[in-house]
């Protein structure tokens, strides 16, 4: 009966029902749409790097498997490594970032063509003059980009040479020697692709190029490389869905907190005929309680379903500037963050209802 | 102790604390009602009458004084088991009705076996949803009945745990005369098929004619 009487509540002030789910519907949308964001993002980078040909990736000895840097690898390690044994290609990549996060690829086109098997064309060609450009298909279609145009990136005029499909290294691809003069990384570069001549031989070939550039670069195996594109491995990504988490917990609470504290002082008469009644403070707290959780669960339901247009929002009119995939294992945690905050809500205006004497609840008007 | 009285109430003393003034509302009221008696409770504005009907109904504490109700001594009872006497000893109905508007009628009947945790309604209960002319009302909410409806609803509610005492605070102070002497008629009506105790406080001489006795109250005293 108490079940029913709550929900009888919400559907009675259905409007503030609807109002307050739907706030915490957006705090559920917001991280939602911050952890697919990350993980589109992530997972698109995983791609790209797989989409190299690489088997061994060698970067910075004292950096993290995932950075943004760039230039602190020296090229003079480029032909070192091209000698070793097995070794089939060695490609030195230098790494800018654009726009907040898309990157510039600055590479020796030949030689990561040996490494990659080459760009797919749909239209243009490769760059044949120092400041040509080449851009991937979903940046070409966000920005309504045409071959021979000039496209300004880094405060450079670049001609748009080539529009290649995505999926290897990033959506801008320069000449490295351009991008190297461009932002003051004359002969260095930000990692070095590794082809293998037989990729059976990875792991081996692994500990030798350790041992042979004694720590100042650390070999990477793809395999390792593309388990690292994880949430977890960026603690800066980490602490920035740790602070939308407890922001929506605050907002979670300061809506429900609201929304409960003004059904109580509503329904002053109701506590005062419930008490009269016989119940309990206990059962008065538990059916506010419940009405929280209610409206926590049914803004999860109206976030999840937010974070899905948020999505293709997104994929629609920024396609190339973020990546957002669904991430069905944040449901339940985005649904206990709503929990956490609606309950916190629920606790003040119970214990006032809960405290209420029940001759003043019935005489009030 | 056994007593055989339904209610018994001896030197009962009310003090509330208005800001710094002690306000005596209660000066020492004795009363005894059978059971199965209809009491009616007349006297002015401040006489006590609200206060005595909280006191026996477990809304409030005395100050001083003996109450008991179907031999059990208030003075002992803490909030909790004060509580629980409204649950299953006493049963109210009020002036303004006091449903709750987002349920039905029947489940404002319900609703109050939930909380006393009664799992069914009582036999004979049917008769008495007859005897109260709600049994076709009962899946309305309270705004689609009318005041001598909603009242029923209440009397209803009120009666639905069996309770000991009926204690009813101006039942017809908001229904015309029409529905004013039907709701009377259904309390007189319980009173004797069901042998029901009621305590009624009421202004008009002309509801208070409806008890088996009436008692006034004045300065905090029954007269």
């Amino acid at each position: 009966m108490i079940n029913k009487l709550v929900i009888e509540n919400l559907k009675y002030r259905w409007v503030r029902t609807l109002l307050s789910a739907l706030v915490v519907g957006v705090q559920v949308m917001s991280i939602l749409t911050l952890v697919g964001l990350s993980e589109g993002l992530l997972q698109e980078s995983a791609e790209r790097s797989k989409g190299t040909g690489a088997d061994i990736f060698l970067k910075p000895g004292t950096q993290g498997t995932i950075s943004f840097n760039t230039g602190q690898v020296s090229e003079k390690f480029v032909p070192l490594v091209a000698k070793q044994p097995h070794v089939v290609q060695a490609v030195g990549v230098l790494s800018q970032m654009v726009e907040l996060v898309t990157a510039m690829n600055g590479v020796d086109f030949p030689q990561f063509e040996k490494i990659s098997g080459g760009f797919r064309f749909l239209a243009g060609g490769p760059p044949s003059g120092p400041d040509d450009l080449l851009v991937d298909d979903s940046y070409a279609r966000q920005r309504n980009l045409h071959i021979g145009q000039t496209v300004r990136l880094l405060n450079h005029p670049w001609r748009l040479a080539g529009i290649v499909q995505g999926g290897k290294l990033a959506r801008f691809i320069v000449p490295i020697t351009t991008l190297q003069n461009l932002t003051g990384n004359g002969n260095r570069i930000s990692q070095i692709l590794v082809k293998l001549d037989d990729p059976a031989l990875t792991d081996q070939m692994v500990i030798q190029l350790n041992k042979t550039l004694e720590g100042q670069l650390r070999a990477i195996p793809l395999a390792d490389l593309l388990s690292q594109f994880s949430i977890n491995n960026i603690p800066q990504l980490q602490t920035f869905i740790w602070v939308i988490t407890a922001l929506s917990v605050v907002v979670g609470f300061l809506v429900v907190f609201l929304s409960m504290y003004t059904a109580v002082i509503e329904r002053t008469r109701e506590i005062g005929i419930l008490k009269a009644l016989g119940a309990k403070p206990l059962t008065i707290i538990n059916m506010l309680v419940r009405e929280a959780v209610v409206l926590a669960m049914v803004g999860c339901g109206i976030g999840i379903f937010l974070s899905f247009i948020a999505r293709e929002l997104v994929t629609t009119f920024l396609p190339a500037s973020m990546t957002v995939i669904a991430v069905p294992a944040w449901w339940p945690r985005a649904g206990a963050i709503a929990l956490a905050g609606a309950l916190l809500g629920a606790i003040y205006p119970g214990l006032k209802a809960a405290r209420q004497d029940a001759i003043e609840a019935l005489a009030y008007e | 102790m056994s007593n055989p009285e339904m209610i018994r109430v001896r030197d009962l003393r009310k003090t509330y604390r208005v800001g710094e003034v002690d306000v005596h509302a209660l000066r020492g009221v004795d009363l005894d009602v059978s059971r199965g008696e209809f009491l009616a409770v007349v006297g002015p504005s401040g006489s006590g009458k609200s206060t005595l009907f909280h006191i026996l109904g477990g809304l409030a504490p005395p100050t001083a004084g003996e109450v008991w109700i179907d031999g059990v001594d208030l003075r002992k009872m803490g909030e909790s088991q004060r509580t629980e006497m409204r649950q299953k000893k006493v049963g109210f109905v009020f002036q303004k009705y006091n449903l709750l508007p987002t349920l039905s009628a029947r489940d404002n009947i319900a609703l109050a076996r939930s909380i006393a945790s009664v799992p069914a309604e009582p036999p004979g209960f049917s008769d008495t949803l007859q005897l109260l002319g709600i049994a076709n009302r009962l899946d309305h909410k309270p705004r689609a009945l009318s005041g001598g409806e909603q009242q029923r609803v209440a009397i209803a509610r009120a009666l639905v745990n069996q309770p000991a005492i009926l204690l009813a605070d101006e039942p017809t102070g908001n229904l015309d005369t029409e529905n004013s002497t039907a709701v009377l008629n259904l309390l007189r009506g319980l009173n004797q098929r069901i042998g029901q105790t009621i305590l009624m406080i009421t202004h008009n001489p002309e509801a208070a004619a409806f008890a088996d006795r009436t008692v006034t109250m004045r300065d905090g005293r029954i007269k």
